[in-house]
């Protein structure tokens, strides 16, 4: 049966992969760029459903840790003038740090407190950022010094690739050993540590990969966008998006989370006539899939599949 | 001088954060639900308020009342449309209700938020003082407003405390809040409760929204720091401790308004914020926090 799962999830992923790579043939430079975003979106999405869909934990701030990899990689670059790769590898090990510092007040708290804390994090990097407006620009943002390519097509494969890489990686440790444990620990804590897992560890590994991936994710697209600021990485906003695009394609299934992130940020573009109503209908859709289907869409259609 | 300034000035902010934080924690310390919608709903108040006094033309006073109306009713709404599904939902299972019921009232919020946005565009707005005039307090001069809307939220708080000591409904509501199963027992009905605690707690965070717009005036792009000092409140004092709530609004509001008068403006919110951090981490049941 788990077999049957595995490879279900990894034809659906090999099937969207091709139809992925092959796009660029028939889509207009725009839409690549849309798309492009959409990927890198993918991957915020998928790392945060590793913290809430496997670990238990809500991180309400998953911009803290994509701000705080997009903006060291600014900065470095700005500054320093610092090639692009040094610049992305800054970014994983800031991102990381910050990882281990939601890490540790996770382990000693439940749910809600620990989702404020999450919450207040954001908060305080975003004044962070203000303060020090001299580095980072402040509330108008700064422009980075390089970028990845100026061609549509290229950018487009660059966040593809990246997100295949870290699709295959996040559902490799989904099903792993770690991510069953993980998935233990975060239904029942206690029982997973009777059972002489531990919990501590596998948590901080789970914060780790999380914060790497959404870290270099944050500065491949400042590195896209050739900008950065805070309504692009930091906002409040940007991280409930995160949290939308999880929940619509299916919290613990991990591609699902990319492909509700690639629904969102194109259904966004498509629904933009309805000017400020387009964050209503995205939120009421949300909500409803909350309320109908909260195991999202890919994780009803993978769930019936393991019914049969 | 500027001490007394801060005194004077900083007391009427607490005082609202008080208010808004009251029915906050009445709604988490009665049926667990911590309200992500909270912002919004105090909102929804402050507009229709608004509204109804000035460009429909029921004065200040009807205006206010209307407002605090629609906050009952949105209050409603969230518990029927978002908040008891989830709760009685069969695919979600037990342990996961607390995250679900986080996650659809923060998107319900923003619906609301949004939904406002859209009818009375995001401008913020102010209503009319409900009492025009300055007073001196210690030399301070003071918008008699000002002083009426601490008055009002203390009212409100002092009436609220009755209510909950000194009636048999605020007493079955306590109990609620203790031991849902043994409440059941002696033949109470929970969702009338659950109904009366809804009610009160759309007339506390309404009455916050319309004192809000008298005081500072507000509108829909507050509504998400509205929902966090809340909840920041809330946790500092200890989920679901009243008295613990109004001890950490006077904190905070103080912190604030010290920050903004000796340090800068622009800083305000960051001292409270790390004050909740070092809390959460030191302390996570909160000051006053029963666990």
């Amino acid at each position: 049966m788990r077999s049957l799962l595995k490879s279900r999830i990894f034809w659906i992923m090999v099937a969207s992969a091709v139809v992925a790579a092959l796009l660029p043939a028939w889509l207009s430079p725009y839409m690549l760029g849309v798309l492009t975003s959409a990927y890198y979106f993918g991957v915020f999405a998928m790392s945060w459903d590793l913290l809430f869909g496997f670990a238990g934990e809500v991180n309400f701030g998953p911009t803290f840790l994509i701000g705080l990899g997009a903006y060291s990689a600014a900065i470095l670059n700005n500054e320093f003038h610092a090639p692009i790769l040094l610049c992305l590898l800054a970014a994983a090990a800031t991102a990381l740090v910050g990882g281990v510092l939601l890490a540790v007040p996770a382990l000693r708290l439940r749910g809600p407190y620990f989702g404020l804390v999450t919450l207040v994090a954001v908060l305080l990097l975003q004044n962070a950022i203000v303060i020090f407006a001299h580095f980072t620009g402040g509330e108008i943002g700064m422009t980075v010094f390089s970028v990845l390519s100026i061609d549509a097509t290229i950018n487009y494969y660059y966040a593809l690739g990246f997100l295949l890489v870290c699709a295959t990686l996040l559902t490799l440790l989904a099903n792993s050993a770690l991510g069953l444990i993980l998935q233990a620990s975060g239904q029942d804590a206690l029982e997973a540590s009777v059972l002489g897992f531990n919990v501590t560890k596998h948590k901080i590994a789970a914060f780790c990969v999380s914060a790497i991936l959404s870290g270099l994710a944050g500065a491949m697209l400042i590195f896209y966008m050739g900008a950065a600021s805070v309504g692009t990485v930091i906002d409040i906003s940007i991280g409930v998006q995160v949290i939308i695009a999880t929940i619509l394609g299916g919290r613990r299934t991990i591609i699902g989370a990319a492909f509700g992130a690639v629904v969102l940020i194109v259904a966004t573009e498509f629904l933009r006539p309805l000017g400020q109503l387009n964050t209503f209908v995205v939120s009421a859709v949300a909500l409803a899939v909350i309320l109908l289907l909260p195991d999202g869409v890919l994780g009803v259609a993978l769930r019936t599949g393991e019914r049969q | 001088m500027v001490a007394l300034q801060i005194l004077t000035d900083g007391f009427a902010i607490s005082s609202l954060y008080a208010l808004g934080a009251v029915g906050f924690t009445l709604i988490f310390g009665v049926s667990g639900v911590l309200n992500l919608s909270h912002g919004s709903i105090m909102v929804v108040a402050a507009l229709i308020g608004w509204y109804a006094a000035g460009d429909v033309g029921l004065g200040t006073y009807l205006g206010s009342l209307v407002g605090v109306t629609a906050a009952v009713v949105t209050a409603y709404l969230t518990y029927f449309v978002v908040v008891r599904p989830i709760q009685r939902s069969r695919t979600i299972s037990h342990e996961e209700t607390e995250i679900f019921v986080l996650t659809g009232t923060l998107l319900w919020g923003i619906m609301i938020q949004v939904g406002m946005a859209y009818l009375f565009s995001d401008n913020p707005v102010t209503m009319r003082p409900l009492i025009a005039g300055v007073t001196d307090v210690f030399n301070v001069r003071t918008p008699t407003n000002e002083i009426l809307v601490a008055a009002m939220c203390w009212l409100v708080i002092g009436l609220l405390w009755l209510f909950v000591n000194r009636t048999d409904a605020g007493k079955a509501m306590q109990a609620a809040s203790i031991n849902p199963r043994g409440l059941t027992l002696l033949g109470y009905n929970l969702s009338h409760i659950y109904w009366l605690v809804w009610g009160i707690y759309g007339v506390l965070a309404g009455i916050a929204g319309v004192l809000l717009a008298s005081f500072l005036g507000t509108g829909t792009n507050n509504a998400g720091q509205l929902t966090a000092s809340a909840f920041s409140i809330v946790v500092l004092g200890g989920l679901g401790s009243v008295s613990g709530s109004l001890v950490a609004a006077y904190l905070v509001g103080y912190l604030e308004t010290a920050t903004a008068y000796l340090i800068a403006p622009t800083l305000r919110p960051i001292p409270a914020l790390i004050l909740l951090v070092i809390v959460v981490y030191a302390r996570p049941q909160g000051l006053l926090g029963r666990r």
